[in-house]
């Protein structure tokens, strides 16, 4: 085992322990609660955490319009950060966004130190997905783990008028989204054998089982399941699992159970509505996401959220690039727009979210689809109706 | 219709290594398709696998299946060593016939001895885990026309056991990829995609992210594919194929993967079509084969007549097509099925109200 290894993995155990001797962490909430059902989903708040840690001063606000980073990504991600910055045009939100030039063609360190950079100084980014080309290191795996985004959250509800199988679902999938498998520590140790690491550190799993109890007390949901595979990873998903079960203790008013993964997938499928708040593993959470996702509509309609102590970014849910649609004017532009009501929330602007997702659920209900959702719109068509409905609602 | 054909004489004794071996699978198989008797080792298993595995003794009988069976007890025992160890006698007998059926083991969770089931993968090196999955007719799920088959790597990748508490608080797994596993597994997909008549094998990775470890398994694949052009070749990332699986199976058909991944992705597409109770297993090693169910002990309902033997049948119907007993096998498949497509016949846990005893004598009436 190199020493680079080793220190790397020291340092990531220091770092994890420092973050988790501050207070509690981040209690934040995802809502793309329908509005009328009514359902409240607490605001996702970065101002509750107060100024000592770093709380809402930590989004840059210059003069009453927040500032965001926009890294369109490869793929479909130019096109549809296009449609957001129109819509959020003439749905009058105050955002400016400061583009990041960061892809997969454009993409040295030098840019990388860049883009982080502009997202430690707004705080808040909205991103599509950067492509990894064979021999490269995954950008987005590099921009989460270097700005510490330890939650990736993803709210899949069921949503009317978008088909699918199954109703009733509304499943919160919190995933640790910094280390595990995704840790990024292999080598070939003689040729023709490769040792890949994952690692799980006690820090870090209970910095995430804390954010899924704080989130289940902030949402107002009963019960958090921890999906592991103790059975066979006796020591790493064991320790995963151990540590949800110590967070679970101080936290008696919501149920707590686990679920091994492959068991987890086959209920997924059979009876989805069983599942509240998930708590995972990266790898595991990668997996459920995606499932979860593919239940309620799909890629189309997945939004998605990597939060940290300090900074959020948000992009679309199953973060795909959409490398074999680009360009076509058939991607849907729902997931980002969601996405973008979520972050609207989360800057502490309830009401224009709101309007954001209303506009967006509205359009999906009324039949205007693109084709992954059995449709025959375009983009350009959706978009246009989400814009006139906005129009219309600013013109009462 | 069966989707399952007959595999070439020569490929199976290619399958078996040992000389010894050869003789006797040339022998058994000659003797089976002359008529003769082949004998098979029976692990009964935990919970309900006694009586599960009495059901198919006793359809198989019905049925006039030559098979004799050779009942082993797997469970581990002290070795001098200190040990606990698969008996030897078990061993023994599978090594000798080369083919086994087995019911469901018990493996405890977090602490413990290692999951027996690992343990007889590496004893009789089965390296690939092959299970189709189609959905049922008589017993329907939100899922139509699904018809796939998720190839496993079975020895090594995320399984391999190898932990290490590094510091305190920090655990490190390590995940093996090797060439040689990858390479044999993807030589097994496109072999059997050929032999099975099946069009396309997908590679499914995270390579994205792992890029050595599924990288090099990524890239077995690639050149297995260039070696058998008759099969449509497609690589794609795991969690893609997670999202497009729960919205269309239907575009899938073999699909091959490294340990973890093939673990998950198979009990997901086991869910699709009924779940665990309903599907059949097979492991394929280079020294035999061994045909399994899957599911649980299910030890709440062990003893009381209620399971349902339908997956250890349908793993059986496997191995008799592996075994060049294809007639057999398409009919107590086809008694099977239409037990489950009545539903009367039906077990409880899929929606009927027989008794494991009820429904294995309807099968047993069909099949004679």
């Amino acid at each position: 085992r190199s020493a680079t290894s080793v220190g790397a993995i020291r340092f990531a155990c220091y770092q994890a322990r420092s973050f988790c001797s501050g207070g509690g962490g981040l209690s934040a909430a995802a809502a793309t609660a329908t509005e009328s059902a009514g359902s409240s989903g607490a605001s996702l708040q970065h101002a509750d955490q107060g100024v000592e840690a770093g709380g809402i001063l930590n989004a840059a606000k210059y003069g009453g319009r927040h500032h965001v980073s926009l890294i369109p990504g490869d793929g479909i991600g130019p096109e549809l950060m296009d449609s957001v910055k129109t819509i959020v045009n003439v749905a009058g939100s105050p955002i400016d966004f400061e583009e990041i030039p960061l892809s997969a063609e454009r993409g040295t360190d030098e840019d990388m130190r860049r883009a982080i950079l502009s997202i430690k100084r707004n705080g808040v980014g909205l991103k599509g997905n950067l492509e990894t080309f064979e021999g490269m290191t995954s950008k987005n795996v590099q921009l989460r783990t270097k700005l510490d985004l330890f939650a990736y959250v993803q709210r899949c509800k069921s949503i009317e008028g978008v088909p699918s199988r199954y109703s009733d679902i509304d499943i919160l999938v919190i995933r640790e989204n910094t280390e595990g498998e995704y840790s990024q520590l292999e080598h070939f140790n003689v040729p023709g054998v490769v040792e890949s690491f994952k690692i799980i550190t006690e820090a870090k799993s209970r910095q995430i089982a804390k954010f899924a109890f704080d989130t289940a007390i902030k949402t107002r949901r009963h019960r958090v399941t921890a999906v592991h595979k103790a059975n066979i990873m006796k020591l790493s998903d064991g320790l995963f699992l151990d540590v949800c079960r110590d967070v679970a203790r101080d936290y008696p008013s919501i149920e707590f159970n686990d679920v091994i993964v492959d068991n987890c997938c086959m209920q997924l499928v059979a009876r989805p509505q069983q599942f509240d708040i998930m708590v995972l593993p990266n790898l595991y959470g990668n997996i459920i996401g995606n499932i979860a996702a593919g239940l309620v509509g799909g890629p189309g309609v997945a939004a998605g959220m990597n939060i940290g102590r300090k900074y959020a970014v948000f992009e679309a849910g199953t973060r795909n690039s959409g490398r074999s649609i680009r360009g076509k004017n058939i991607a849907n532009p729902s997931a980002l727009l969601l996405t973008t009501a979520d972050m609207l929330e989360y800057l502490g602007d309830a009401e224009d979210a709101k309007k954001l997702r209303n506009a967006v659920l509205t359009v999906l209900r009324s039949g205007i689809r693109t084709p992954d959702l059995g449709g025959s719109s375009n983009t350009k068509e959706v978009v246009d109706a989400v814009v006139q409905y906005l129009l219309q609602v600013r013109g009462h | 219709q069966p989707s399952y054909k007959m595999p070439s004489h020569q490929l199976l004794l290619q399958l078996m290594k040992r000389p010894s071996q050869l003789l006797q699978a040339s022998r058994g198989l000659s003797a089976a398709a002359a008529g003769g008797t082949r004998t098979v080792t029976l692990i009964p298993g935990d919970g309900i696998g006694p009586e599960i595995s009495n059901s198919v003794k006793k359809i198989f009988a019905a049925a006039k299946v030559p098979i004799a069976w050779d009942e082993v007890d797997v469970t581990p025992v002290k070795g001098p060593d200190g040990q606990f160890r698969i008996p030897q006698k078990a061993i023994d007998s599978v090594n000798k016939h080369g083919i086994g059926l087995k019911g469901p083991l018990a493996t405890p969770v977090g602490k413990g001895h290692r999951s027996l089931n690992l343990a007889l993968r590496k004893e009789f090196n089965l390296y690939a885990n092959v299970r189709p999955c189609r959905s049922l007719e008589g017993y329907p799920t939100p899922y139509k026309n699904v018809d796939l088959v998720t190839i496993r790597e079975n020895t090594e990748g995320e399984y391999s056991g190898i932990e290490h508490i590094i510091v305190d608080g920090v655990v490190q797994s390590i995940k093996l990829i090797t060439e040689t596993a990858s390479r044999r597994v993807a030589k097994f997909a496109f072999e059997f995609a050929l032999r099975e008549g099946r069009r396309k094998v997908t590679a499914v990775h995270k390579a994205n992210i792992m890029r050595l470890s599924d990288g090099l398994f990524l890239k077995c694949c690639r050149e297995e594919a260039h070696k058998h052009p008759g099969v449509e070749f497609a690589e794609a990332y795991l969690d893609t194929v997670c999202l497009n699986m729960v919205q269309d199976p239907t575009q899938f058909d073999v699909l091959v993967m490294p340990n973890l991944y093939g673990d998950i992705l198979s009990d997901l597409c086991a869910g699709l079509v009924g779940g665990l109770g309903v599907t059949p297993s097979g492991n394929i090693g280079e020294s035999g084969a061994i045909f399994e169910s899957v599911h649980g002990t299910a030890p709440d309902i062990a003893g009381k007549d209620l399971a349902n033997p339908t997956a250890l049948l349908l793993s059986g119907v496997m191995m008799l097509r592996h075994m060049q007993l294809g007639e057999f096998a398409d009919r107590i498949e086809k008694a099977c099925l239409d037990s489950i497509g009545d539903g009367r016949a039906r077990t409880k846990d899929l929606g009927g109200g027989a008794t494991c005893s009820q429904f294995t004598d309807t099968i047993c009436s069909r099949v004679a």
